[in-house]
């Protein structure tokens, strides 16, 4: 394999690897902290990349000012769904939880037809993401270089945060014991609240930055559910780093097909997933129950 | 004297923390044992070593003459093992009679026939029949599970139970939950269980207890603190002050 | 749990006079004659009714009554179309050859999938069942030489039924088979739930621990139960494949498995007529809304899977429920003196 294969691979294939974590942590962390499975959650990353491509030419604002908006945006949006619907399943059969989310896509769906129209979008990227940076042996489209950057930023800022900050101790507590959590005095409600509409906000970045490799379309949220779902199982629901890992093996994968035999990558994908969840059931770092 | 079920050594823990220590135990035929001790002292955890939902780390269980813990459970309930359970687990969108004649085909190893066939249905029928009787409880046979009482859960709970003609019943907690005034039809109940059926009883009444119980086993901390008869037991200094503290208060149950 | 309609009480059936109890198949041979009588310019669309019906219950046997949450059962449907249309193909165009080789093919695709990922329940069972069903259309989109790939099977033709009825494009001969086959399906999988091993299936849906406790074993029964419906789901896709003359990849994809499941919720996941009436609503409203605005369906059946999950736990069976006990009640007024 020469070098500029296995380059191209490692770029493209981490690359998409932290798209597809920043799109999929907020899934993982509504299903482990409110063990919620949420079919639509592709929908915020559809939202946010359609928005950011609509916003700057809408209100004549510089482009990142649009990509802040519309993350701002779907996070607004993302609170009154959960507190009207979702918050109506979390007693619920986890197939319920799955039907009303697919309902929720639909209707998604639609209402992106509607407003956006049904051909792919491109989202324009600012100034600064153009052009190429020299590596010596070859060159990256910058673009690639600032998702990656963007996307280990991410996992950095979730881990401090979550992991390791007070806030994140009362995330714990209220998954492991949430009457228990709240009789301490800690704010379950406003956690599960504010964890959705996080991880939507996470799902628009990654939207936004994933648009040249998963163009934005109205059937955006059906096309790529189970991808997304396959990196949220394989990684094990609620755990940061198994969503990381599982992103970039999934993805490197994924690549590494493409470049190599393009018709079996999709397969390739789906048989990893598969052999994880049977060897795994709980995904690579899956919690015990 | 043989016994029937006979539990040596038995030893578990969870992530590191022992829970089972040291555990021995015998039930000769017709038991009458109650198996009493505060909350979390891993009397539930005992049931499910015995009933195969758990495998211990160490330790044996003979059934009679045979050593039964390699055995998983379905196994198990097979040689006549039952227990019931602490919540109810029932099938509440069924029927108490469907609740009842899914144990009967369970007994009868038919749970695979795809056809409704009419003699057979007449046999498990009966059976069904015989079961609710034995609790009172032809009279709701066609009450659906999930609209009964606690009280009457609690009987179904033990309807199940009955139904698989156990050699050794393990009795978690039959009475939990269950408003005092409806306490008595499950002693009712318990009382005219077949004598030569072998009864483990995990309760907390002391009352129930010391009606039902000719023998008792004090567990606490997972290992076995005290047994012997009731008087025994309730003379005896530890339990009383487990039960009572050392000021002689009865405890916050 | 249900904020409007409280759920019917389950009332077990009088068991010697199970299997003559044919309420349902007679209504579904009367309202199959008189919709072919009412829409004679629609068989095709009712043709396909009636095979999509039976996948539906071939989906509401593995979902609605024994729990198996599985969102790729369009692989076993699938499945059974392809059969039926290389049956037809290399083998014989005889119509009930290709059915029985179409079931066949579910079925074993089931056994062989259920297998190995029936070890596994609830999510990871489900996340398995689509990534199975999605492997499988790859290795058909692969395989293209004998599948079609993109275009799919086409061009075989059907040979007359049992000899005598030819398949014309009226249409009428497909639509009488798949009636029947769907009214033998409902007869033959009403006694299968009626039966023991429907109850422990019922019993296994609602707490399988339960059921282990009982001296039960799971396993063995949900993987009977899952290579069932295969053959069930493989009877489906065979029909359509039969009467629509072709079979494609879309007959595998995930909108398939998610579209049947959507239809079971909508029609009522308890009951097996809940199957049919789900699949005559989902389809006429899909024949509607297309003709109207094909962007504004999806729409709409997201909004009517919200409601009825919200609103409706019991489906749409559940409002003819209450309607006959009303009209009951109504009944038995009138006539007290």
């Amino acid at each position: 394999m020469s070098l500029t294969l296995l380059s191209s691979i490692l770029v493209d294939g981490v690359a998409y690897a932290m798209i597809l974590f920043m799109i999929t942590v907020g899934l993982s962390m509504t299903m482990g902290l409110m063990r919620v499975v949420n079919l639509a959650h592709g929908a915020f990353a559809m939202m946010g990349g359609f928005l950011a491509a609509k916003i700057p030419v809408a209100l004549g604002v510089p482009i990142w000012v649009g990509f802040v908006l519309a993350i701002g945006l779907v996070a607004l949006i993302a609170l009154p769904i959960e507190r009207l619907l979702i918050r109506r399943f979390y007693q619920r059969d986890e197939l319920d939880q799955m039907l009303v989310t697919i309902g929720l896509m639909f209707v998604a769906t639609a209402g992106a037809n509607v407003l956006f129209g049904s051909s792919l979008t491109s989202v324009p990227l600012p100034e600064a993401f153009h052009g190429t940076v020299d590596l010596g042996f070859r060159s990256i489209p910058r673009h690639r270089l600032i998702v990656v950057a963007t996307g280990l930023v991410v996992v950095i800022v979730l881990w401090l945060t979550v992991d390791r900050s007070s806030f994140g101790i009362r995330v714990r507590a209220a998954v492991d014991n949430a009457p228990i959590a709240r009789a301490v005095g800690i704010n379950t409600k406003l956690i599960y609240a504010a964890t959705f509409a996080l991880g939507a906000a996470l799902a628009a970045l990654g939207g936004i930055a994933g648009a040249e490799l998963l163009p934005m379309e109205p059937s955006y949220a059906s096309r790529y559910l189970v991808t997304f779902l396959a990196v949220v199982a394989v990684g094990g629901h609620g755990n940061l780093f198994g969503s990381f890992f599982a992103a970039l093996l999934l993805g490197i994968v994924e690549t590494s097909m493409k470049y190599m035999v393009p018709q079996l990558a999709s397969a390739a994908f789906f048989l990893t997933m598969f052999v994880v969840l049977l060897l795994r059931p709980r995904g690579l770092f899956g919690r015990h129950v | 004297m043989t016994h029937r079920l006979r539990a040596q050594n038995l030893c578990h823990s969870f992530s590191g923390l022992t829970v089972t220590h040291n555990v021995t135990l015998n039930l000769p035929d017709g038991a009458r044992t109650a198996l009493i001790g505060p909350n979390g002292a891993g009397k539930t955890t005992l049931v499910n070593l015995l009933s195969g939902a758990l495998r211990p780390q160490s330790g044996d269980i003979r059934l009679g003459d045979r050593s039964i813990v390699k055995l998983p459970q379905y196994a198990r309930v097979r040689s006549g093992i039952v227990r019931t359970f602490q919540i109810s687990r029932l099938f509440k969108e069924l029927t108490v009679a469907q609740n009842v004649e899914i144990a009967v085909l369970q007994r009868h190893r038919a749970s695979f026939q795809w056809w409704p066939s009419r003699s057979r249905n007449a046999c498990v029928r009966g059976e069904v029949d015989e079961t609710l009787g034995l609790l009172g409880l032809q009279s709701k046979a066609g009450r659906v599970v999930g609209q009964l009482a606690l009280g009457e859960q609690r009987l179904v709970e033990i309807a199940l139970a009955l139904a698989m003609k156990p050699q050794v019943l393990l009795l978690d907690e039959p009475g939990a939950g269950v408003p005092q005034g409806e306490g008595g039809l499950i002693m009712e109940a318990i009382e005219s269980l077949p004598k030569d059926l072998s009864i483990l009883l995990i309760e907390h009444d002391m009352d129930l207890v010391f009606r039902f119980a000719s023998h008792i086993i004090v567990l606490v901390a997972g290992a076995v603190m005290a047994e012997g008869s009731p008087q025994e037991v309730a003379a005896n200094e530890q339990v009383k002050d487990i039960y009572f503290g050392r000021d002689g208060h009865a405890p916050a149950h | 749990m249900s904020a409007v309609m409280k759920p019917m009480a389950h009332v077990a059936p009088s068991q010697s006079r199970q299997w003559m109890s044919c309420h349902g198949e007679f209504m579904l041979l009367v309202v199959g004659l008189a919709a072919f009588m009412l829409f004679p310019q629609d068989l095709g669309l009712l043709t396909n009714m009636a095979a999509m019906s039976i996948f539906a219950l071939s989906v509401n046997l593995v979902l609605g009554q024994a729990g198996i949450a599985s969102m790729g059962q369009a692989a076993l449907y699938g499945s059974g179309a392809y059969v039926a249309g290389w049956t037809a193909l290399y083998l014989s165009t005889d119509p009930i050859l290709g059915l029985m080789l179409g079931g066949l093919g579910g079925g074993v695709v089931a056994l062989l999938s259920g297998a190995v990922m029936l070890r596994s329940t609830k999510l990871t069972l489900v996340m398995l069942t689509i990534a199975a069903a999605q492997l499988l259309l790859e290795l058909a989109n692969w395989a293209s030489g004998i599948t079609g790939g993109d275009d799919g099977l086409s061009g075989f033709s059907i040979g007359p039924l049992f000899g005598v009825w030819e398949f014309n494009f009226i249409g009428s001969t497909g639509y009488f088979y798949a009636l029947g086959v769907l009214v033998l399906v409902y007869f033959l999988l009403r006694n299968l739930v009626d039966s023991p091993f429907g109850l422990t299936a019922k019993a296994i849906r609602q707490d399988p621990g339960r059921v282990e406790a009982l001296g039960g074993r799971v396993y063995p029964h949900l993987l009977a139960v899952y290579t069932v419906g295969g053959l069930l789901a493989g009877f489906g896709g065979a029909l359509t494949a039969q009467t629509s003359k072709v079979a494609n990849l879309s007959m595998l994809d995930f909108q398939t498995s998610a579209g049947v499941v959507v239809i079971i919720v909508l029609g009522g996941r308890r009951r097996l007529s809940g199957a049919v009436l789900g699949t005559v609503a989902f389809m006429t409203i899909q024949h509607i809304a297309s003709t109207l605005n094909p962007q504004h369906w999806l729409f709409v059946i997201g909004l009517m899977l919200i409601f009825v999950l919200i609103v409706l736990p019991e489906g749409l069976i559940g409002i003819v429920d209450q309607l006959v006990l009303l009209a009951r009640r109504i009944g038995r007024k009138g006539s007290a003196p």
